[in-house]
């Protein structure tokens, strides 16, 4: 599909707007508004996956039944995940 | 036959007077005439006064008006002749037809000064003997097509047989107690009034 | 072969629905367009047509459930009239700008108020900045016809806009006359398969219908459908082309009846223009140069045609069966004073608004009117006021 952006002149976009390939959101790149930045202590993380579910961005990946390294493409640095850890193992720094 | 012919019925909500008139066209329609057959809709109440009107031409029909000179105007249901002034625009050279039970003495006060000639048929009278029911839609329609000559009596019962075998196959019987009601329909029209004849 | 038959307009249509046989059909009823799926969905039991009827809830459910069927890659159809048609207003919007082209059956009916089931244009023209095809009928013949040529129009690539085939409720769509039918052959033929480049079920393709836009992107969406309305004219002319090859019949943007050596003009949309030919022809006889601009497609707006069309009269009428309460006149006076004016016209032009709520119109109202006409050309437009009505008790 051509790539369209905010250059594209009204005669190059698709009829309506329409979109003809699925999961086009993860393109578009919303770790770039990141104030913050949540960071993993792994001494303290017990695997306990509470922090997946609370992810309102679904940037917590898991394989295997084990948590991995965030998502920070898509992460916005909400800080839920920090404030739902019940063992203090997610802090958040300043900054990307 | 002139060129348009131009017919009204009145009737009231639920007796079928927009049913006959477009079965009017229908037969009209039949017998190679353009045809316009439509009814003037008002608040459908059954019982309330209904239009409906008929054009039948040898020549394709533009005009979207209502009809407010008809050469014929049908009256379906006399209690009508008390509340609506039926005659009203009606040619002097055209007709109109009654259905109704009552002498012309009763009748011919009822149409406001009209000059034209006064035809009256009892359709109860028909339906009864023929069908056993009262459905006056089936000889007025066959009284309409005698007073207004839009088409042959022979042609016309002949039409109309071949539409009622197609309607009521399996039921021959209605088939032909509708043929009778027709053919009565026909001889029991009756001259109420001759127009009076100044040319 | 041609059939020569008898019918509604509402039986026209239903039996141009029967001879296409959509995909799909959602609606709900509304006088005087209730008709039109019911006689579909007896089609449909009789194993005449095998379309999916949808019976929803409303007008805006069954616009709702078209644009999904629509965008799923079936043909969709519905049926509305009045208040049906209001009801459907945030839908039709979203039917065209998702580039939908749905078939529309629209009965005109007055919207209210007064509560008032007969026919007027007001549904329709208060939808005419909505982005669907407008294509309007002077008889039961015509949206026939009309209908038939829909889905090439509403289909073609370079269009993909949904279309409204409008017929005067009870006038056209419960008056029986005469008409000419195709064989069902020659019009799935002529309508052919609906093949959209795109669509939500299409095997190997995902898709995303109807996006949020940002300002960035919503100007240039809405310059692109402005676009389709354009190319529009173009295929409306092609398909009547087409069509009056297995119909005989011929369309275009609006019918010139005895207009090319007229002095006075009517202009008008709908079964009246039938009524005022009756009235050409008698003033014809009178000598007076009387002549009928019939406008059939009014989106797009075909108002340079239409300009042109008059250009030589010396006076015209402009005759709106709908009150549009801009204190200025009716929609079709408004956008033809404007093409009027492009054109450099400087005919005398009276705005008539006529027919309001199922008020009748004559073949005598039109006479009077070619009459005021000559007086106003004579005269100028002092004695007669720019905007006025027609059978109005004042």
């Amino acid at each position: 599909m051509t790539q369209i952006n905010e250059t594209t002149r009204w005669q190059d976009l698709t009829e309506g707007l329409q979109i003809y390939e699925p999961a086009t959101a993860k393109d578009f790149l919303t770790g770039e508004w990141r104030t913050c930045t949540p960071v993993t202590d792994e001494e303290k993380c017990r695997q306990c996956l509470l922090c997946v579910p609370y992810c309102p961005d679904s940037c917590i990946p898991v394989k295997d039944g084990k948590r991995l390294e965030f998502d920070y493409d898509h992460c916005k640095g909400c800080g839920i995940c920090a404030a739902a850890c019940p063992f203090g193992a997610i802090s958040m720094k300043e900054g990307k | 036959m002139k060129q348009l012919t131009e017919i009204r019925w009145h009737g009231r909500g639920g007796q079928g007077a927009k049913t006959a008139a477009l079965l009017l066209a229908d037969v009209a329609f039949s017998i190679g005439k353009h045809v316009q057959g439509f009814p003037e809709y008002g608040p459908e109440r059954m019982g309330a006064p209904i239009t409906a009107y008929d054009r039948i031409s040898s020549q394709a029909i533009r005009v979207h008006s209502n009809i407010y000179e008809p050469d014929f105007v049908v009256v379906v249901d006399d209690t009508l002749l008390h509340d609506v002034d039926v005659t009203r625009g009606l040619k002097k050279d055209g007709a109109v037809l009654i259905n109704t039970e009552k002498e012309k003495e009763e009748i011919l006060p009822l149409l406001n000064g009209y000059a034209g000639a006064v035809y009256a048929i009892d359709a109860k009278k028909v339906c009864m003997e023929t069908l056993g029911k009262y459905f006056p839609n089936t000889p007025m329609l066959a009284a309409v097509v005698k007073v207004s000559k839009v088409m042959e009596r022979e042609v016309f019962l002949s039409e109309m047989e071949a539409s009622l075998r197609h309607k009521f196959e399996k039921k021959p019987e209605v088939l032909e107690g509708n043929k009778k009601a027709l053919a009565m329909a026909f001889e029991e029209v009756k001259l109420y009034r001759d127009r009076e004849v100044k040319r | 072969m041609a059939v020569k038959e008898r019918m509604s307009g509402n039986e026209a249509v239903a039996f141009a629905m029967k001879q296409i046989n959509p995909d799909v059909m959602p609606a709900f009823p509304i006088t005087p367009s209730t008709e039109l799926p019911q006689f579909v969905s007896s089609y449909i039991a009789n194993g005449e047509m095998d379309t999916e009827f949808i019976p929803v809830e409303s007008e805006h459910s069954a616009m709702s459930a078209a644009i999904g069927a629509e965008a799923a890659g079936a043909r969709t159809m519905t049926a509305t009239s009045s208040a049906g048609l209001a009801l459907m207003w945030e839908m039709l919007y979203v039917a065209a700008s998702n580039r939908l082209p749905i078939a529309l059956a629209v009965v005109n009916r007055a919207l209210s108020g007064p509560l008032n089931i007969n026919c007027e244009h007001s549904d329709s023209m208060g939808a005419r900045d909505s982005g669907w095809i407008q294509i309007y009928a002077e008889d039961n013949q015509e949206v026939y016809d009309n209908f038939i040529q829909a889905y090439r129009i509403a289909e073609h690539k370079d269009v993909m806009l949904p279309i409204m085939i409008c017929q005067d409720g009870f006038i056209i769509s419960h008056g029986v006359s005469n008409i000419e039918l195709l064989e069902e052959a020659d019009v799935r033929n002529f309508v052919g398969a609906y093949e959209p480049a795109h669509y939500l079920f299409k095997e190997g393709e995902s898709m995303a219908v109807g996006p949020y836009a940002v300002s960035a992107y919503g100007m240039e969406a809405k310059r692109a459908q402005a676009e389709a309305m354009k190319n529009a004219r173009q295929v409306i002319l092609d398909v009547a082309e087409e069509y009056k090859k297995i119909s005989g019949r011929e369309y275009g943007f609006y019918e010139a009846y005895r207009l090319s050596d007229a002095d006075y003009a009517i202009v008008a949309i709908g079964s009246v223009c039938g009524t005022i030919k009756d009235a050409v022809d008698a003033l014809r006889e009178k000598g007076i140069k009387a002549g009928l601009l019939k406008v059939r497609v009014f989106r797009p707006f075909p108002g340079k045609e239409l300009a042109d069309a008059l250009g030589h009269c010396r006076a015209a009428a402009v005759m709106d069966r709908c009150e549009g309460f801009s204190a200025n006149g009716g929609p079709l006076a408004a956008e033809l004073s404007a093409a009027l004016f492009q054109a450099k016209s400087r005919m005398e032009v009276v705005n008539i608004v006529y027919g309001l709520n199922g008020r009748d119109f004559t073949v005598d109202d039109a006479e009077k009117l070619y009459q005021d006409l000559a007086r106003l050309s004579e005269h100028g437009n002092q004695e007669t006021e720019a905007y006025r009505y027609i059978g109005l008790r004042d």
